[in-house]
């Protein structure tokens, strides 16, 4: 049986609160390395057609960047991060420490610091989680790429097997006050894993 | 007001396919790994355009959606073609997509993904026998392409490149 049949509204919701935690901390990290204030929209959990995760974020051929990662260990499943080009560049120049407005194009170096946010904010997102479950959850390195949304989502989720008709999405919004920092988080867990996920807070499937 | 509506472009999403008679325009947008296939009756002036996923649905059980995969997405096209008065022997393809658009040491990220549905695609229309007149497949960028139906150009377009027509 998929998980799609399973889930009530009461697994939905905890997934949304178990990922606002998570998220609340990886935005608290992010916060700390730019020194801005980011604030994050309510997490949504859905299962979602390939289409609709399509149309989620914005226009199919707008310019993102994105770092994909896997989640070995008790929860399997992959984590993505999308930035629009703009804030792509906002957050290297703040992290390089340059002016803003210098980023125009992303260089080896600029690729390895949205890696390495990646890595930071999926770090955090797993240590809160962690500490409230009990679980053990291990990020792999960071896969990057650049280019339209479409193409870099739909690769992304075929890259990691997730190809059903159906797509268990949490997803949620982090955004810097000016709107010079925007971008998506997404975390999709793998068939079977969410069993783990209930079971450690008590609840069955 | 007519002419606005020939104009018109049928937008094709991911894992789906459109058959059109012409003057009509079918587009799909940032292809990645994903292979899109324009097949085309010159003559009927009859195509399709296909957005495949996977290269295989053999690997998998319970398929419900068919223009998913490569072998079994392009014969249901072929299908819809006939039905709408396209030959099936007349046929020819344009390809474009499978490309690689990650970067990383990630073992286990699948990257081939893009190598393997285009070997896919080109093998099933070499066994039904449609010849593949043009094609911009592999790489490591993003692609939409947009198939004119009235005279079988497909134009592909890329982020940071001009438009090429093939």
């Amino acid at each position: 049986m998929s998980d799609h049949q399973v889930l009530t509204e009461t697994h939905m919701d905890v997934l949304k609160e178990i990922s606002n935690i998570g998220l609340g901390n990886a935005a608290t990290a992010l916060a700390t390395m730019v020194n801005k204030r980011i604030d994050m929209a309510v997490p949504q959990s859905k299962f979602l057609s390939m289409d609709e995760v399509m149309q989620l974020i914005g226009g199919l051929e707008e310019v993102v960047c994105c770092v994909s990662l896997r989640l070995e260990g008790d929860v399997p499943g992959q984590i993505l991060f999308l930035f629009n080009l703009n804030s792509t560049f906002n957050l290297v120049d703040t992290l390089m420490g340059m002016e803003h407005g210098t980023t125009q194009e992303l260089d080896e170096m600029g690729e390895s610091a949205v890696k390495e946010i990646g890595n930071v904010l999926t770090g955090s997102f797993l240590s809160a989680i962690g500490t409230m479950t009990g679980l053990n959850m291990v990020p792999t390195v960071p896969m990057f790429a650049t280019d339209m949304l479409g193409a870099v989502l739909s690769t992304s989720l075929v890259a990691g097997g997730y190809v059903e008709e159906h797509i268990l999405m949490i997803e949620t919004l982090l955004f810097e006050d000016h709107e010079q920092i925007r971008g998506h988080f997404f975390l999709i867990t793998k068939q079977g894993s969410l069993e783990t996920l209930f079971g450690s807070l008590g609840l069955t499937l | 007001m007519a002419l606005a509506k020939v104009n018109e472009e049928i937008q094709v999403g991911i894992a789906d396919y459109k058959v059109t008679n012409s003057p009509h325009r079918l587009i799909t947008l940032g292809l990645g790994s994903c292979v899109g296939v324009v097949l085309y009756d010159s003559v009927a002036k009859v195509g399709g355009l296909l957005h495949i996923m996977l290269p295989d649905s053999t690997q998998f059980n319970n398929v419900t959606k068919p223009a998913k995969f490569a072998d079994t997405g392009i014969p249901l096209m072929i299908d819809h073609i006939k039905r709408q008065g396209g030959n099936p022997h007349r046929l020819t393809a344009k390809l474009a997509g499978g490309a690689q658009m990650f970067s990383g040491l990630d073992e286990k990220f699948v990257l081939n993904i893009g190598q393997r549905n285009a070997a896919m695609v080109r093998e099933i229309l070499h066994k039904i026998g449609i010849r593949v007149l043009a094609e911009e497949l592999g790489g490591n960028r993003g692609r939409t392409m947009i198939f004119d139906t009235a005279n079988g150009q497909v134009t592909i377009r890329t982020i940071g490149s001009p438009l090429k027509v093939i």
